[in-house]
């Protein structure tokens, strides 16, 4: 086990009545990263997060969240861990600061450290204002950010969090992605599950690809889009100039180049070839535009899935 | 496998939660009153028949319990053994399943504690707010008495009011357990509520299905045999337990709680009332059948939660 990582799993399996919906698993995530498990729904991910929290019990393999073991130490792991479930709920009659409040005690937080953390977290997540209002009254985004505030009040080193941006509107979807930010930038580690694949691209540093209990891909979404449909890279390109596609073609780690209209091209490559792209342009022509992208974990998850369900019609 | 730390951290948090969630809840009150306004009635009654129909009696204060006005039929006891269920079950007929379906339970469920503590927390936060009920309506009932009746209870009856008190609350504890063992097995309160009120409308009418039973399902035709088999029966339900219990301590003439033989009768003083301790025995099985029930469902609901999956 390496000494970075905060969780590891193992084999992790999880049989209901004989029928396996987590089949071995293996993963881990480092101190600091934004781990996403993404997947079609029912998939094992949920499965996978109550194993690692010790709400579920694991048929077979091994955990170890923090250096203990979830099934024997839960509330070692419980103390260190916060949970933000799937539509997270709340006690609706009572406030905001209440929630937490209760929550607090269940922690064995002293009661002045408790109103302290309280009032910060409630500040840090934006609902400072609306404290002592009943949960009644808030939106599925303002619920979801309180959820955030609970971790946050935890001082949690490891946040998990289930679909946390589910019906969630853009503006709150934004809002809530910085909060995840901050998380990160406070040092804690993020595990978070979704299948909404365009805001989970834009924080995770890597992604697990989960597939009918099994993790069918993992690592960074550039080394997924290595793995699934072959390259890294999207290079965008206008330039003007003679021959400039044929030199392209030519350069190392280039694996294809598109003339996609009079002056347009597209290059597929494995790592990001702006700068040799440039030159070749600046030989003989002049640049106009050049634009990189990663493909979209959208396009990854979509092939990825064509694949496998291509694979199964032809057996 | 053993767990680290102790199964019952959290405990008072939750218990503490939970009272203050039911002392200020609507439904509470609702009940509360319910019961207020129906025990007054009742021991009203029975200090006007008192008034009007005992001139002397060892164990006056006793009968404020059990007698009623010929024109108002139930007694408070009788009252209190249809009430109680009704209250229990409204205090816990959401307590499981609301927490599922707010979906509150596994954020409750991920801070560092056992389900145990969740589970114990709610069953004691409501038998200690049933508790808080009986206690003050019992007090009411004595204060009414020595302000209507203008006489002081004896030792002996305190001693008897107050053991009858005790069982009442173990008899909600009974309903208490029934009501949360169904608020965790059906994921729906509507269900738990009309299974619980269903029970609770066999218990009414078991004493007079209990003999029907007895004769229909009895191999023998010997009457002794059918008689047993129906008190055997008619037991099997919480009320007949409860008030075989409340005849023998509420009574103290009362000598047995089964048939008995004439020969069994030979020397005694009919009508002489026996000691607090005998009166005890006489209906010790009850009250151990009434704790063991309350014990026994809390257990089967404790197993099936442990079990149960906490995604919603």
């Amino acid at each position: 086990m390496s000494a970075d990582n905060v969780i590891e799993a193992q084999g992790l399996t999880k049989r209901y009545n004989g029928v396996a919906v987590v089949k071995g698993i293996s993963f881990s995530v480092a101190r600091g990263e934004i781990f996403g498990l993404l997947g079609p729904n029912g998939a094992g991910k949920t499965t996978t997060i109550l194993m690692l929290l010790g709400l579920s019990d694991i048929s077979e393999g091994q955990a170890r969240v923090l250096g203990h073991d979830p099934e024997r130490e839960p509330l070692a792991v419980k103390r260190l861990v916060g949970y933000l479930p799937d539509q997270v709920g709340f006690y609706d009659n009572l406030t905001a600061s209440d929630n937490l409040r209760y929550t607090a005690r269940l922690m064995g937080l002293e009661r002045d450290e408790r109103e302290e953390k309280i009032a910060s977290s409630l500040d840090h997540v934006g609902l400072g204002d609306v404290a002592d209002r009943p949960v009644d009254t808030f939106s599925r985004g303002m619920r979801q950010r309180l959820g955030l505030a609970e971790i946050l009040m935890k001082e949690a080193q490891i946040a998990i969090l289930d679909e946390p941006t589910s019906g969630l509107d853009p503006q709150a979807t934004a809002e809530l992605l910085q909060i995840i930010r901050n998380l990160k930038n406070r040092k804690v580690s993020v595990l978070l599950s979704s299948h909404l694949l365009d805001r989970v691209q834009s924080i995770c540093d890597r992604v697990a690809l989960f597939n009918e209990g099994n993790i069918a891909l993992l690592g960074t979404v550039g080394e997924l889009g290595r793995q699934v449909l072959g390259v890294g890279y999207y290079v965008d390109l206008e330039a003007e100039g003679q021959g400039i596609a044929e030199k392209l073609r030519a350069l190392p780690g280039v694996k294809s180049v598109e003339v996609a209209g009079a002056n347009h091209v597209r290059i597929y490559a494995e790592r990001d070839v702006r700068p040799e792209a440039a030159a070749v342009v600046a030989a003989g022509g002049r640049l106009l535009r050049l634009s990189v992208e990663t493909p979209s974990l959208e396009m990854i998850y979509t092939r990825y899935f064509e694949n496998v369900s291509g694979g199964r019609h032809a057996a | 496998m053993q767990r680290e730390g102790s199964a019952l951290h959290g405990l008072g948090v939750v218990i503490l939660k939970e009272l203050s969630d039911h002392l200020t809840s609507t439904r509470m009150r609702v009940l509360e009153w319910l019961v207020v306004v129906v025990g007054i009635l009742a021991v009203y009654g029975a200090i006007q028949q008192i008034k009007d129909t005992t001139a002397e009696d060892p164990f006056l204060f006793l009968k404020l319990f059990t007698t009623s006005r010929e024109s108002v039929p139930f007694t408070f006891v009788a009252l209190l053994s249809i009430l109680v269920p009704v209250i229990s079950v409204g205090m816990a007929f959401d307590s499981v399943n609301g927490e599922h379906n707010r979906r509150t339970l596994s954020r409750i469920l991920s801070q560092p504690i056992y389900r145990d503590a969740l589970l114990f927390g709610k069953f004691l936060a409501g038998l200690f707010t049933l508790s808080v009920s009986l206690i003050a309506l019992w007090l009411l009932v004595i204060g009414l008495g020595l302000f209507l009746l203008g006489l002081p209870p004896s030792g002996e009856e305190l001693t008897r009011a107050f053991i009858f008190l005790l069982v009442t609350i173990a008899y909600a504890g009974v309903w208490l357990a029934l009501a949360m063992l169904f608020s965790i097995i059906f994921r729906s309160p509507a269900t738990v509520a009309l299974v619980s009120l269903g029970l609770w409308f066999l218990t009414l009418i078991w004493p007079m299905l209990a003999p029907a039973i007895a004769i229909a399902f009895t191999p023998s035709s010997d009457e002794e045999t059918l008689i047993l088999a129906a008190q055997y029966l008619s037991r099997l339900s919480p009320s007949t337990l409860y008030g075989e219990v409340v005849l023998a301590v509420l009574n103290p003439t009362t000598r047995s709680l089964g048939p008995m033989y004439l020969s069994q009768l030979q020397g005694a003083v009919l009508g002489a009332p026996m000691p607090l301790g005998e009166s005890l025995i006489i209906a010790w099985p009850q009250i151990v059948g009434l704790i063991a029930s309350t014990i026994l469902l809390f257990v089967l609901g404790y197993v099936i939660f442990q079990r149960q999956e906490v995604r919603a």
